[in-house]
C-alpha cells in the first residue's frame, strides 16, 4: 500500500516497498517522463545518419547493461563479453538466414524468435563457463575470460560455414514481427527513424528488467558478493548459484545486444568479436558508472558517440588526418581515447559519468552554500 | 623422430620468449599484486625502438638500449598511472594497465606506419645442423639469452639488497615498509624490469621475421603461462613458458592431421590448457593457495 510522503522530504521512508521504488522521487518521474518523450520525438529533429548511431547507441546500452550486472552489480570481472556478443549474432543470423543462401540459414525470420533465441543460447554458453568463474576470484577470472575471447575468434574464423570465414563476413538476421518487415522506409517514417525507435523500445524493455532484478533479492545478492564475496557466503548467499546466474543474465543481454548490434548495418565479419570489442564494452561501464544501469547506458552512448565527436573534433584541431593512411589519424585519436578515458575515469572519478551527475545535484542541493 | 625432436627445439626457442614475458607479469604480480595488461604494449614498443636503434648502432648495442628505453616507459606509466592507485582493488588497476595498452599500443603502431621492419638480428632464418636435427639460429639464441637473463634475475634477487627488498616486499608489504624497504622504489623496480625483459622477448619473437602490429598478442599468450605455472611463481613462469612453448610448437606440427580443428589451432592452445589447468589446479603448477581468512 502506497502512503503519501510529506512534500519536501525526499529522503523519508516509511515502508521497505518506498525504498525499493524504481522512480522514488517526484524529480526522478517527471524527468525520466520527460527524457524518454524527447527521446521517441529525436527521430523528427535529427538528421537519419545520427539517427542511426543512435539506434546503435540503444543496442550496444543493452550489452553493456549486461556487463554491468555481472562486473558492475556482482563484481566479477569479465573481458569475455565480445565472446557472448559473438554468440548472439550468429544464432540469430543463422536462425533468420536464407535457407538455400551461402552460409548455415534456418529461415525464421521473426524477431520474437530469433532475438529470444540469441539470448538463450549465449545465456547457455554463460552457465558453461560459469564453474570456472564459481572457482575464480578477481584476476584469474578476468584473464580466463580473456582467452574465451581467443578461442571464440578461432572458432568464428575457422567456422565459415556459419559465418562466412574471416574477412568475408555474412548478413546479419533480418527485422521482422509477424510477416511484416520492422525497419524499411515508407510513407511514414525512413529505415532509420523506425530503427531508433525499435531500439529505443528494446532499450526502455531490457534496462527496466535490469534495473528490477537489480532491485530484486537476486541484486541485492550480487552487491553483497562484489562487496565482499566471503561475508557474503557467511550471511547464507549461495555464491556458485548467484555467480552463475550473473554470468547468464549478463550472457543473456549480451547475446541479445549482438544479435541486434549487426541488423543496423546488416553485415558482419567475425574479425569484429576480438578483444578491442571487450575493452569498448569495459569502457562503457566504468566511464558511465560501474554499479548503476543509468551509468551503463549513457557509457554506451557516450562510447558509440565517440568516433562521431572525435570525427567534430578533427574541425578544430586541423593536425588531425582523417586519411588512414596519415600519422595521426581520426581513427588512431578514437583508439587512444578508450585508454585515456578509461585511465583518467578510474583515477579520477571512479563512479564515471553517473558520479559526475551525482556531483553536480549535490552541489545544486545545497547551493548556495557549499556543503 | 627428426621432425618431433625439431618441433620440440622450435618449442624451446618460443618458449623462452614466453619465459621472459611471463617472467615480466610475475615480477609486477609479485610486487604490486596486480596483473600488468600492458606488458604488450611494452613489448611491441621495445620492438620498435629495436627496429630505429638497430641500423644506427648495430643489433647487439640496440637491444640493451632498447630494453632501459622501455624500462623507462614502463616506469613512467607506473609513476602517472598505476601509483595513484596504490590501494585501490587489484581489478581496477588491472583495467587500467588494460587503457594504457590500447593508448600506448596506438602509439606504437604509428611508428611502425605501413614499412616492413626488422629488428636487424643477425641470425635471420639460418639453420644450424645437430645431427640429423636442424635447428634455426635464432631459437638457440632465444634459449642462450632467456638462459642468461633468467641466471641474471635469480642472482638478483638472491644476492642483492634491492632484490631481497623486493622479495620482502613480495612478502608482506606492510612489514617490509616497517623495517626501512622503500616499497615505491620496489614498485618502480619491479616495473621497469618487466619493460626491459618485455622488451628483449619481443626482439627474440619478431627475430627473422617482420614487425607487425599483430606482435602484441604473442605477449597475451604469456597470460596462460602465469596461469600455468602460478601467478606469484618466477620458476613456475620460465617452467611454464617452456611447457607452453613445446605445447603450441606440437600442435602447430601435428593439428595439420586433425582438419576439423581448422588452421592456425596452435595459436589458441595455450587457452586451452589454461581452461583445464584452472579447473584441475586453479592456482597453476607453483603458485601459492590462496588463503580465506574471514
Amino acid at each position: 500500500m502506497r502512503t503519501s510522503r510529506p512534500r519536501g522530504r525526499p529522503l523519508l521512508r516509511t515502508s521497505y516497498a518506498e525504498d525499493l521504488a524504481l522512480l522514488d522521487t517526484p524529480a526522478k518521474r517527471v524527468s525520466t517522463a520527460v527524457l524518454l518523450v524527447a527521446a521517441l520525438a529525436l527521430p523528427f529533429l535529427l538528421a537519419d545518419d545520427l539517427l542511426q548511431l543512435l539506434a546503435v547507441g540503444c543496442v550496444a546500452a543493452i550489452g553493456a547493461i549486461g556487463l554491468g550486472l555481472v562486473t558492475g552489480y556482482a563484481g566479477q570481472v569479465s573481458l569475455g563479453h565480445a565472446f557472448f556478443l559473438g554468440i548472439g549474432a550468429y544464432t540469430a543470423a543463422a536462425l533468420s538466414g536464407d535457407p538455400d543462401g551461402r552460409v548455415i540459414g534456418l529461415g525464421v525470420t521473426d524477431i520474437a524468435l530469433w532475438l529470444p533465441a540469441a539470448g538463450l543460447v549465449a545465456a547457455a554458453a554463460g552457465v558453461l563457463v560459469a564453474p570456472l568463474a564459481t572457482r575464480l576470484r578477481g584476476l584469474y577470472l578476468a584473464i580466463v575470460t580473456l582467452g574465451l575471447v581467443f578461442i571464440g575468434q578461432h572458432v568464428f574464423n575457422e567456422w565459415s560455414a556459419l559465418t562466412g570465414g574471416a574477412g568475408v563476413g555474412r548478413p546479419a538476421a533480418t527485422l521482422e514481427f509477424l510477416g511484416r518487415p520492422l525497419a524499411t522506409t515508407d510513407a511514414t517514417a525512413t529505415r532509420d527513424q523506425k530503427l531508433f525507435w525499435l531500439m529505443l523500445a528494446l532499450l526502455v524493455v531490457f534496462a527496466v528488467a535490469a534495473r528490477n532484478l537489480a532491485r530484486s533479492r537476486i541484486g541485492r545478492a550480487f552487491t553483497a558478493i562484489r562487496d565482499r564475496d566471503i561475508a557474503a557466503g557467511v550471511i547464507g548467499v549461495n555464491l556458485p548459484r548467484y555467480k552463475t546466474v550473473a554470468f547468464a543474465v549478463s550472457s543473456f543481454y549480451a547475446g541479445c545486444a549482438g544479435a541486434l548490434l549487426y541488423t543496423v548495418t546488416g553485415f558482419f565479419d567475425p574479425g569484429s568479436f576480438s578483444l578491442l570489442l571487450s575493452v569498448q564494452y569495459i569502457a562503457m561501464v566504468l566511464i558511465g558508472g560501474a554499479g548503476t544501469i543509468s551509468g551503463a547506458i549513457a557509457g554506451a552512448f557516450f562510447i558509440t558517440l565517440l568516433p562521431r565527436l572525435t570525427r567534430e573534433l578533427q574541425a578544430w584541431v586541423p593536425f588531425i588526418s582523417t586519411q588512414p593512411n596519415e600519422v595521426p589519424n581520426v581513427f588512431q585519436v578514437e583508439t587512444i581515447l578508450y585508454g585515456v578515458l578509461i585511465i583518467v575515469f578510474l583515477i579520477f572519478e571512479p563512479r564515471g559519468l553517473f558520479g559526475l551527475w551525482v556531483r553536480a545535484r549535490n552541489y545544486w542541493k545545497a547551493w548556495p552554500f557549499s556543503y | 623422430m627428426t621432425e618431433l625432436t625439431e618441433s620440440l627445439l622450435r618449442g624451446l626457442g618460443t618458449g623462452s620468449v614466453y619465459a621472459l614475458l611471463a617472467l615480466g607479469f610475475v615480477i609486477i604480480y609479485k610486487a604490486t599484486r596486480v596483473i600488468s595488461f600492458a606488458q604488450p604494449a611494452f613489448m611491441l614498443a621495445g620492438v620498435v625502438a629495436v627496429t630505429y636503434l638497430a641500423p644506427a648502432v648495430g643489433f647487439w648495442a640496440a637491444v640493451p638500449l632498447a630494453a632501459v628505453l622501455t624500462g623507462l616507459l614502463a616506469l613512467g606509466v607506473e609513476r602517472t598511472a598505476v601509483r595513484p592507485m596504490v590501494g585501490r582493488p587489484a581489478f581496477v588497476v588491472a583495467i587500467i594497465t588494460l587503457g594504457v595498452d590500447v593508448a600506448v599500443r596506438v602509439v606504437v603502431n604509428a611508428f611502425i606506419g605501413l614499412d616492413v621492419r626488422h629488428v636487424g638480428d643477425p641470425w635471420e632464418l639460418r639453420t644450424l645442423a645437430l645431427g640429423p636435427v636442424e635447428m634455426q639460429q635464432r631459437h638457440l639464441a632465444a634459449v642462450v639469452a632467456a638462459a642468461l637473463l633468467v641466471g641474471g634475475l635469480f642472482a638478483f634477487f638472491r644476492f642483492t639488497r634491492m632484490g631481497l627488498a623486493m622479495r620482502a616486499a613480495a612478502l608482506d608489504q606492510e612489514a617490509a615498509l616497517a623495517h626501512g624497504v622503500s616499497v615505491g622504489a620496489v614498485f618502480a623496480v619491479s616495473w621497469a624490469l618487466a619493460g626491459g625483459l618485455a622488451a628483449v622477448a619481443g626482439t627474440f619473437a619478431a627475430a627473422g621475421a617482420s614487425v607487425d602490429a599483430a606482435l602484441w598478442l604473442i605477449a597475451l599468450t604469456a597470460l596462460p603461462v602465469i596461469i600455468l605455472g602460478g601467478l606469484d611463481s618466477l620458476p613456475g613462469a620460465v617452467v611454464g613458458g617452456l611447457a607452453v612453448g613445446v605445447l603450441q610448437e606440437l600442435t602447430a606440427t601435428y593439428a595439420n592431421d586433425v582438419a576439423w580443428l581448422g588452421g592456425n589451432v596452435s595459436v589458441i592452445t595455450p587457452y586451452v590448457l589454461m581452461l583445464v589447468v584452472l579447473l584441475v589446479r586453479p592456482y597453476g603448477l607453483f603458485g601459492t593457495r590462496e588463503v580465506e581468512r574471514v
